[in-house]
């Protein structure tokens, strides 16, 4: 992948903007461009939430996607909704724990996570976004490991800190 | 020799557009000289109106600014945040104030902003030729209530000072009347009362001024200083609406 | 401090804003520019400075008109019909020659319309939508690196010109974030220095001082009207000169030219790669300054120029601009899209072969 084209998508408070933004906050760590484009809508919970993350070596022309390399669904609507844009061979991520449909498409390379599952076992299901973000960084290699470590201390600061342990934790749970 | 009357340095002296026997001249004067006496004529910033005293910035010798119909209270709120000492005051007419600057007025109020807003009440529309204002009484003919304003067609007068006063942010209230030197009196010092308040950032403070409009309601000058006493002052009554607690 | 940090669009632009002197903003709430009032009341106290969350757009714009006659920085934002209400101010300003930076991360309409990116108030920000004759110069930033650079600049501008600028931008680049390098912020302006930089500003005349100030668009004589609309237009014509702004590449022997600003200029970029590698050779003027218009550009098409497009989201605004650039000697066409919906590079590629294809290019 030389500019990986990637969609995050689920509903809103699955934390779907975050790993985004932690992809491009990791890829402006290592010198690379990145845009994150958020889909705004009037809904302020549940509806929809998606965003585009572009990560290149080169200025990106467009924040917006029309095909894509990787999506990351973490419902069954986002699934529907985006699995039509990726590239044949392109890469999809479900999280099994909320999609028990399988896709449409036989020509990309599916990753199940059962992300819900996984948060559960370590005692909270809103870290599901970061084991979800473990598992695509550990597949894609887009960015490296480390840089979204660096930004989980970043994001887990201050008066969030007690959380920092349990994200790195969720971070390094998913093995293949 | 003593002078007994002399010019105030708050005017700039020359001849107004004003209509004989118009009291925009009275008020004027008032808010001025109190400035002079209160030694903040170089410290003060004033905001004028859309209508006869358009041109207020020719004869108020303050830094002015002119604002577009019914804006001054949002113009005067952005130059305070600027300079929280001067005092900055808005001159407004009814069709400004209550019409179509109607929420600029009750917004600056509610925020408690430490501006003083003088309200010139004479029941018409006077630049534009007389149409009816949102104080016109019942009854009043206007070009634009030819056989008199009715509550059917165009609701009940607005009194503002009334209205104003339920707002917490409105701390000082008052309505005066330019009818007689005993009120005329009055009126210079609720302005300067006003002015005061301000000045010690108690919150917004606020003076109607009922006032007069011979050309607009077709009578002479002294005709309409008895429709002022007779037909507005029972609909406007004079007091003081609210103060500053603690501050009498 | 220079170092590049990943920000949305409305913050990056609000801080641009700060770190260019403004210490005063006005706004009310509407989408897709609500981080931009959200992140003033929170920063600009802390600058000394001040935000009022304003009852709305119309007096938003007049409580900058007070501040900025009053020598303060100010800088105010809003989405399409938030700017259509403002427009009132706007003349004002211009009349009374009061500097202000005005920012639209624009939306769809007419009417409400829906929240998505639009460029449909092209005409309302090159033409006014006020009354009068007046003239606001336009940069239209197509990322955020240069929407920061272009409103730390213009807040610079504004006071040099005692004119209002603009900014046009739209939801997409409010929206977006993107690595971006911040601009040192410019010294703190005492206010009992203003006098010193603003000598016109409503400051009061203090005790010794006799001169006092007025700020005034009413000017009731005929002749004294025409005096001061032709000493304004006397600084439009020198703005025309000094401000306008234009990136383009591959004109000199191009079959087709794309116009287009803001993000469209982007996707057009895409586009210009697909077509290239088909063998269309395909060049791009982008304006930065809608007004002024940079029409000059457009003398350097080559004679092989087939056709010159006008990208847009809209139903054809810019391309009356083209059109007043390119004049007679090639045919314009418009590729627009509107109502909230983005064309992807391969649309405007396809579009592009299809109106080659039908002017026998």
């Amino acid at each position: 992948m030389g500019a990986p084209k990637m969609f995050f998508a689920g509903s809103g408070g699955q934390g779907i903007l975050l790993m985004g933004q932690m992809i491009g906050a990791a890829a402006m760590l290592e010198g690379k461009e990145a845009t994150f484009f958020p889909s705004y809508g009037p809904e302020m919970r549940g509806g929809t939430a998606n965003c585009t993350v572009i990560v290149s070596d080169k200025p990106i022309s467009s924040p917006l996607i029309f095909e894509s390399d990787c999506v990351v669904a973490m419902t069954l609507p986002s699934m529907h909704k985006f699995e039509q844009t990726l590239k044949p061979g392109g890469l999809l991520m479900l999280n099994t724990s909320l999609i028990r449909h399988a896709p449409k498409r036989n020509d990309i390379n599916v990753i199940e996570v059962p992300v819900t599952e996984l948060a559960n076992e370590l005692g909270n299901s809103r870290v599901a976004n970061i084991i979800m973000l473990g598992a695509f960084i550990r597949a894609t290699n887009v960015v490296s490991p480390e840089n979204i470590e660096k930004i989980i201390h970043d994001v887990f600061s201050g008066q969030r800190s007690a959380l920092l342990e349990l994200n790195l934790k969720a971070f390094n749970f998913w093995q293949q | 020799m003593q002078p007994i009357f002399e010019y105030t340095k708050g005017m700039i002296p020359g001849e107004t557009n004003y209509c004989p026997g118009c009291t925009h001249g009275i008020s004027h004067r008032l808010i001025m000289e109190t400035l002079d006496e209160m030694g903040k004529l170089g410290h003060t910033i004033g905001v004028g109106p859309i209508g006869c005293s358009v041109l207020a910035h020719k004869y108020m010798n303050v830094d002015m600014l002119e604002a577009a119909h019914g804006r001054a209270p949002a113009v005067a709120s952005g130059i305070k945040r600027v300079h929280s000492d001067s005092l900055v005051f808005t001159y407004q007419g009814d069709g400004d104030l209550a019409s179509i600057g109607a929420a600029e007025i009750i917004h600056a109020a509610a925020r408690g902003e430490k501006i003083t807003t003088f309200f010139i009440n004479n029941a018409i529309y006077g630049m534009t030729g007389g149409q009816m204002a949102p104080t016109t009484l019942i009854g009043q003919k206007s070009t634009t209530t030819q056989s008199g304003r009715t509550i059917e067609h165009a609701g009940a007068p607005m009194r503002v000072c009334e209205l104003l006063a339920t707002l917490d942010g409105a701390v000082y209230v008052e309505r005066v009347a330019l009818n007689s030197p005993a009120n005329i009196g009055k009126a210079k010092k609720a302005a300067r009362r006003a002015f005061e308040i301000q000045d010690k950032k108690l919150g917004f403070s606020f003076v109607e001024f009922i006032s007069t409009c011979p050309t607009n309601w077709g009578v002479s000058p002294i005709d309409a200083m008895s429709f002022l006493t007779e037909k507005m002052l029972p609909y406007f009554p004079l007091g003081v609406f609210k103060t500053p607690e603690g501050e009498k | 401090m220079s170092e590049k940090v990943l920000m949305k669009g409305n913050e990056a632009f609000s801080e641009a804003a700060i770190r260019g002197g403004c210490r005063y903003y006005f706004g009310y709430p509407i989408t897709p520019q609500n981080e931009i009032p959200e992140y003033m009341s929170r920063e600009l106290p802390k600058h000394g400075g001040s935000f009022i969350q304003a009852e709305s757009e119309i007096c938003a714009i007049n409580m900058a008109y007070g501040a900025a006659a009053a020598g303060g920085r100010v800088f105010i934002t809003s989405s399409s019909p938030g700017i259509a209400l403002m427009q009132e101010g706007l003349s004002f300003l211009a009349s009374a020659e009061v500097p202000t930076v005005v920012m639209n991360v624009s939306r769809c309409g007419p009417g409400i319309g829906g929240i998505q990116p639009g460029q449909a108030d092209y005409f309302q920000a090159t033409r006014g939508g006020g009354n009068g004759d007046y003239r606001i110069p336009v940069f239209a930033p197509a990322s955020l690196q240069e929407g920061v650079d272009l409103v730390f600049e213009a807040m610079e501008l504004s006071d040099k010109w005692r004119n209002p600028f603009f900014i046009f931008t739209d939801g997409i680049l409010g929206q977006m974030m993107e690595p971006v390098k911040l601009p040192e912020k410019l010294p703190d302006i005492k206010r009992e220095d203003i006098k010193k930089h603003k000598p016109w500003a409503l400051t009061g005349y203090g005790e010794n001082d006799a001169e006092r100030n007025t700020v005034i668009s009413l000017r009731i004589q005929p002749d004294v009207l025409e005096k001061h609309v032709h000493k304004l237009f006397e600084k439009y014509e020198r703005a025309e000169k000094e401000l306008c702004r234009v990136e383009s590449f591959g004109l000199e022997d191009a079959d087709v030219v794309i116009v287009a600003y803001g993000i469209v200029a982007r996707i057009a970029k895409e586009a210009i790669e697909i077509l290239a590698e088909q063998g269309i050779k395909v060049g791009l003027i982008r304006p930065i300054s809608l007004w002024p218009f940079p029409y000059n550009e457009f003398k350097k098409l080559s004679r092989n120029t087939k056709v010159v497009i006008s990208a847009e989201l809209s139903m054809g605004q810019l391309i009356e601009d083209v059109k007043l650039g390119v004049g007679e000697r090639f045919p314009v066409r418009l590729v627009g899209r509107t109502g909230g919906m983005i064309p992807s590079s391969l649309e405007i590629a396809e579009r592009t072969k299809k109106i080659l294809e039908e002017i026998g290019g």
